[in-house]
């Protein structure tokens, strides 16, 4: 459990950085949905309202090389604490939608109470979602792979 | 000399007014949906995020709604949008190289491991129109070839894949030009370790631009102009033997370092096209001789931006590389300073505004001149040039 008074978390990165990436990838409608379906919701205040602004966004030259600034994208980020134990969360999410980023911090502080399995598990379920939507891209587009053979002259 | 004028309210209100009925259409017709657009225009919504320089669906699909569907129009309103915003972030640079890629082709190697995927292409489409189409008759096909029962994906574990992506998922086929590289037979993109690119919507241009300004300033630039100046390297004007190494088009994830966090978390993906354009050889005494290349990467699909932007890239790059010069797409000042759509379209269009002054004065000048005053004319400083407030 994270220490109340701590501001940051003491997630270990990897496991947040996961769970960060499914809240972000999600929809607000099926964060609302796992929102709904958790046991019980804690209340909790803003440490900071949702705010929209822009990212900029980073290429590199040549794919691998030096970056460079490829142009901006919506980010709507917050920051909430847990009525129950203070622990905080943040969201930060593409995009201009501030219920999203609200979710979102909500669900990053639940989860850092080692006791809230069902957030856990409402977040592995939108995991598994994007994981299968993203195998279904992947087939279509793997169905659209070609041979080309070279015609040799005889 | 630019002179204010007054007046004209209620002719502009009015004027407000019909656009808003012009854009309209029909009432009949029901209203075109925000979802509409990003759904089924989805390139004129890539086009407008590009161009605009801000990756936001939605905003770009009201802005194209907004502006009749004028594109350039709709770029204009999306920069003034960006405008209202704070910048709260700046991302790590995106992986291409970890893509999921929906496309991904090469010119130059019919072998490509991983494979060639059309993706969802106009290529080879008769560019017939389909009445089919007319009669709105397209029920949503069948995703192609995707099998009733999709087969478990083998999926290599999070912890040993360094290509894996957060949730774990390899992802992104090796580049079609890896093995080039391999052999030294091909350039490598700079790697200065540098991290902090300029950026040309904070600092002006500055000449010669480095290639990463250059870069962004293309990334963002009218398509068209790009697409004339890269075929007029291909005509002659600076000929650099293009073959496309490879084109890839998918999704990539965006990754920022919030301070208060520390570390790397993924805040979504955004959609793009990467050219990698390979071109003939440089060497020195020094060196060998090695391919080289241009680069072209936009939001969104964008295949004829991205391999403009990339046949445009190499062509400014003349300079450095030794070769003869003088071509316009060559012309760092030439190029940079006239790809955005927005700012030559204000400067075209402003000749539109009230210019009755500085045309009275060319009136008067031609009446002086017709009048056989010679001495007029040479005596007085031409007022239209002295006072153009451009």
């Amino acid at each position: 459990m994270p220490d109340a008074s701590d501001l940051h978390s003491s997630a270990p990165p990897p496991q947040r950085r996961r769970w960060m990436a499914v809240l972000a990838k999600a929809s607000v409608t099926e964060l609302e949905r796992a929102w709904a379906s958790l046991q019980d919701r804690p209340g909790y205040r803003f440490l900071r309202p949702p705010e929209c602004g822009l990212a900029l966004v980073r290429g590199r030259i040549g794919g691998s090389g030096d970056p460079f600034n490829l142009g901006e994208m919506t980010l709507t980020r917050c920051a909430v604490v847990l009525d129950t134990d203070g622990a905080t969360g943040f969201g930060y999410v593409a995009g201009r939608d501030a219920r999203h980023a609200e979710l979102a911090a909500a669900f990053d502080a639940l989860m850092q109470c080692a006791t809230r399995a069902d957030a856990a598990s409402a977040i592995d379920a939108l995991g598994a979602a994007q994981r299968a939507r993203r195998r279904e891209a992947a087939q279509a587009a793997a169905a659209t792979k070609v041979e080309f053979f070279t015609l040799a002259r005889e | 000399m630019y002179v204010a004028v007054k007046g004209g309210e209620r002719a502009i209100e009015a004027a407000h007014e019909l656009l808003a009925q012009a854009r309209r259409g029909d009432p009949q017709v029901p209203e075109l949906t925000l979802q509409q657009v990003s759904g089924q225009l989805s390139l004129a919504v890539d086009r407008v995020m590009a161009e605009g320089s801000l990756y936001d669906r939605e905003l770009a699909a009201l802005a194209i709604k907004q502006a009749r569907g004028d594109l350039i129009e709709a770029v204009f309103l999306l920069r003034a949008f960006r405008t209202t915003l704070p910048r709260l972030a700046v991302t790590r640079p995106i992986e291409t190289g970890r893509m999921a890629p929906r496309r991904r082709i090469s010119a130059t190697f019919k072998d490509l491991p991983g494979g060639q995927m059309l993706g969802p292409t106009f290529d080879y489409t008769h560019r017939l129109l389909d009445f089919a189409l007319a009669a709105g008759a397209s029920a949503a096909p069948e995703p192609a070839g995707v099998p009733a029962e999709p087969g478990p994906m083998p999926r290599a574990p999070a912890a040993v894949d360094p290509a894996a992506d957060v949730n774990g998922d390899a992802r992104g086929p090796a580049r079609a030009l890896a093995f080039l590289d391999a052999e030294d037979l091909i350039e490598r993109p700079p790697m200065t370790g540098s991290d902090d690119p300029p950026d040309i919507t904070r600092d002006p241009l500055a000449f010669p631009a480095p290639r990463a300004a250059r870069l962004q300033n293309l990334a963002r630039g009218d398509e068209g102009f790009l697409l004339a100046l890269g075929y007029s390297t291909q005509r002659g004007y600076g000929r650099t033997h293009p073959f496309a190494g490879e084109i890839r088009m998918g999704e990539v994830e965006v990754e920022i370092v919030p301070e208060e966090l520390g570390f790397a978390i993924v805040i979504g993906e955004v959609t793009v096209t990467e050219c990698d354009m390979v071109n003939q050889f440089a060497g020195s005494a020094t060196e060998p001789a090695r391919f080289t290349r241009g680069y072209g990467l936009a939001f969104g699909e964008g295949e004829r931006k991205a391999m403009a932007m990339a046949l445009v890239d190499r062509a400014l790059r003349a300079d450095q590389l030794g070769e003869d010069t003088g071509a316009p797409a060559q012309d760092q000042e030439f190029v940079l300073y006239h790809s955005d759509n927005v700012e030559a379209s204000g400067f075209v269009q402003h000749l539109k505004l009230p210019h009755y002054v500085d045309f009275q004065s060319e009136l008067n000048l031609i009446r002086r001149i017709r009048a056989g005053t010679p001495r007029a004319v040479a005596a007085e400083p031409e007022p239209a040039a002295a006072g153009e407030e451009d």
